[in-house]
């Protein structure tokens, strides 16, 4: 064994020290929290959504007249092809449950603050490429709400001015969603973007092992006392990520597979929230289903897309509104220029706007997948659902936009008032 | 630590459980549940054997093959070949209807839909309840109206057995048309009301089967890797504390 670790070594003598940086001499706070698993979740997710990926291209068929066949043949006649498809199915939706806190928790304790912009950023990348991956992976199966999700969501591109109905066409391949769409749906679904998500995977790890963890307490471990039990020049509130976090993740890992495993054994459709009632009929361009709408993760998005009015004679107004809200995301490092990072220290009016931000978040999500629209009508009987339901959505869209103006004016003319950040991280045990 | 460590987990899991039978259920908003229970083996024959008495005339399950339901539902070769098989294929082939497509569209209007997800697409609810809720109408071309999907093109296939339904419209007042109240038997069939149910609901059960024939496996599976998950995720916790021991000491 010690031969073969020194034949390896002689001939890549930087595996051993990139192991060191990245693992073993990779020194995180040490008072990382529960919010603080779903990174590591996230990466068994991708994991989890290739290797399931692999094993459902073998028996998928990337025809419009096939696709839908090959699925139930992959859920009837593949052995345990029914498991492999909804751990993948069920895999899409939990890597946004688990994307979406990881973001949360960057939001609440101002990891994506100096000196972390490029992690943030990079994960902001990863997000959108996330989005575009599952959108296609939605397209698949060729199911009626398939069909008709990809028919909606490429349809905006048709709101670009000169160019948009022209650039539909071109990214349908047809006149409608069509063999051609799916086709190349499914080249960029199971190659391209995967590859690309790895990619950025790798460069966001990379770019926060340059920096160092952030922790709930917002404290910077490395500008505080040094020494630590393993090196004298690391941080002495620093341990070593492996095997410190590698255990510790582990049991995340287990509790998270648990929760999984509900899922995955005892309700894969989730209610038809993680596989809609319309997508188990054929795609069928003759018939609309009654309500369109995207999965669950895409929902709040929708919502401000749908909140948002025409005027001037074009729809574009919403598009930019829907991309706004993931661009306002990815610039908070320069709209928030506060100095203190943790909400644990940060002022009354931030944590207020936090409150709002997740508020207006969930809200549009329920506006976005129907359920004020099937509530309304339950709740105000007599009144004009319609017209309540857009004052509700639209309250909530300037709420979510609202946040990240506040955030800029509340930090930018020095109205926070933090309170005193300790010099050394808490421990709460 | 570890008190309020296992307490967080216990009380995240507590809720995660009680929250999953909400969603297990597929479909079927706003109808009277069908009660259907997918593992009653019984249930199953007897829909089986509804399906293939009354159904298979004009209705296909494509994805589902013979062999499967024999093995799944705990029948014979011989038994689902000679009762159950009225179609001519052969074992390992799936259950297709013998109606001619285009003769279909001249007398319904409509090829009649294959059902292997109908379950799945409209939910079990839906199925139970729209079997329930035929009713004459001479209005309509084939002499059937129904409640829950109105104006649907198939007449009563299990009219033998349930009896002959008429509606009961509530008066027309203006601005508002007249609308049905309430379904009323008027000439009693083969089975008694609370048998029809009954009947319908092992039908509904048999499709609930076909849409997903793993269901059966799935949850029997599943009982082992979720008690299998839950002890290694405490072992797993065991060694993170055994690991931590000296970062709580040094704090």
């Amino acid at each position: 064994m010690a031969n073969l670790f020194d034949w390896v070594n002689e001939r890549a003598p930087n595996l051993a020290p990139t192991f060191r940086k990245h693992m073993t001499e990779y020194y995180a706070p040490k008072n990382f929290n529960l919010w603080y698993y779903f990174g590591s979740l996230a990466i068994l997710v991708l994991v989890n959504q290739i290797v399931t990926g692999i094993f459902l291209t073998m028996n998928y068929k990337t025809s419009a007249l096939e696709a839908f066949n090959s699925v139930e043949y992959i859920m009837r006649d593949v052995e345990w092809g029914w498991l492999i498809r909804y751990m993948h199915s069920t895999g899409a939706s939990l890597f946004f449950v688990v994307v979406f806190l990881h973001m949360f928790r960057g939001i609440m304790y101002g990891s994506f603050k100096r000196p972390r912009e490029l992690v943030w950023i990079l994960g902001m990348l990863i997000f959108l490429v996330l989005m575009a991956e599952a959108f296609m992976g939605y397209v698949l199966p060729w199911g009626n709400m398939s069909f008709w999700g990809a028919k909606v969501i490429i349809s905006l591109f048709g709101t670009i001015p000169y160019i948009g109905p022209g650039l539909v066409e071109w990214i349908m391949g047809d006149f409608l969603p069509a063999d051609a769409t799916l086709n190349r749906f499914f080249a960029l679904h199971v190659i391209a973007l995967p590859l690309v998500l790895l990619l950025l995977v790798v460069l966001h790890l990379a770019a926060l092992h340059e920096v160092g963890s952030n922790n709930p307490d917002g404290v910077d471990v490395k500008h505080g006392p040094k020494g630590n039990r393993w090196d004298a020049s690391k941080p002495l509130d620093a341990i070593p990520f492996h095997p410190y976090y590698t255990v510790k993740d582990l049991v995340g890992v287990g509790f998270f597979l648990l929760i999984a495993a509900f899922i995955i054994f005892f309700a894969p459709t989730f209610g038809g929230w993680f596989l809609e009632h319309d997508n188990f009929t054929p795609a069928n361009n003759l018939v609309t289903p009654t309500h369109i709408k995207p999965s669950w993760y895409f929902t709040p998005f929708y919502a401000i897309l749908r909140m948002i009015p025409s005027f001037f004679g074009t729809a574009i107004w919403g598009v930019i509104g829907m991309f706004g809200s993931i661009l306002m995301l990815a610039l908070l490092p320069w709209l928030d220029r506060g100095e203190v990072r943790s909400v644990r220290f940060r002022g009354m009016g931030y944590r207020i706007a936090l409150a709002v931000l997740v508020i207006s978040f969930l809200s549009l999500g329920a506006v976005g997948a129907g359920v004020t629209a099937e509530l309304i009508p339950e709740w105000f009987p007599g009144a004009d659902a319609t017209t309540l339901e857009n004052a509700f959505g639209r309250i909530m869209t300037l709420a979510y936009f609202g946040f990240f103006i506040f955030i800029w004016v509340y930090t930018h003319f020095g109205l926070e008032k933090t309170k005193p950040v300790p010099e050394r991280v808490t421990m709460h045990d | 630590m570890i008190k309020r460590y296992l307490s967080a987990m216990a009380l995240a899991l507590g809720l995660f459980v009680v929250t999953v039978p909400a969603f297990a259920q597929e479909g079927g908003e706003g109808l009277p549940s069908a009660g259907t229970n997918v593992n009653d083996r019984a249930s199953l024959q007897r829909g089986a054997k509804l399906f293939f008495n009354y159904c298979v005339g004009c209705h296909s399950l494509k994805y589902v093959r013979y062999s499967r339901v024999a093995s799944d539902l705990g029948l014979s070769e011989d038994e689902v070949m000679s009762n159950l098989n009225f179609t001519g294929a052969k074992f390992g082939e799936p259950v297709i209807s013998h109606m001619p497509a285009d003769s279909a569209k001249t007398w319904f209007g409509k090829e009649p839909p294959d059902l292997s997800l109908e379950a799945r697409a409209k939910g079990v609810d839906f199925i139970f309840n729209y079997l329930n809720s035929f009713y004459l109408d001479p209005s309509r071309p084939v002499g059937w109206n129904n409640t829950v999907f109105p104006n649907a093109s198939m007449p009563n296939p299990l009219w033998e057995l349930q009896g002959l339904q008429v509606a009961v419209h509530s008066e027309a007042t203006p601005g508002h048309d007249s609308v049905v109240e309430k379904l009323e038997l008027s000439q009693p069939g083969r089975m008694t009301p609370e048998e029809f149910k009954g009947a319908t609901r092992d039908l509904a059960t048999f499709l609930e089967y076909t849409a997903e024939p793993a269901v059966l496996e799935r949850q029997s599976v599943g009982v082992w890797v979720v008690l299998f998950l839950a002890l290694l995720t405490f072992l797993l916790y065991l060694v993170k504390h055994e690991y931590w021991k000296d970062v709580h000491e040094n704090h």
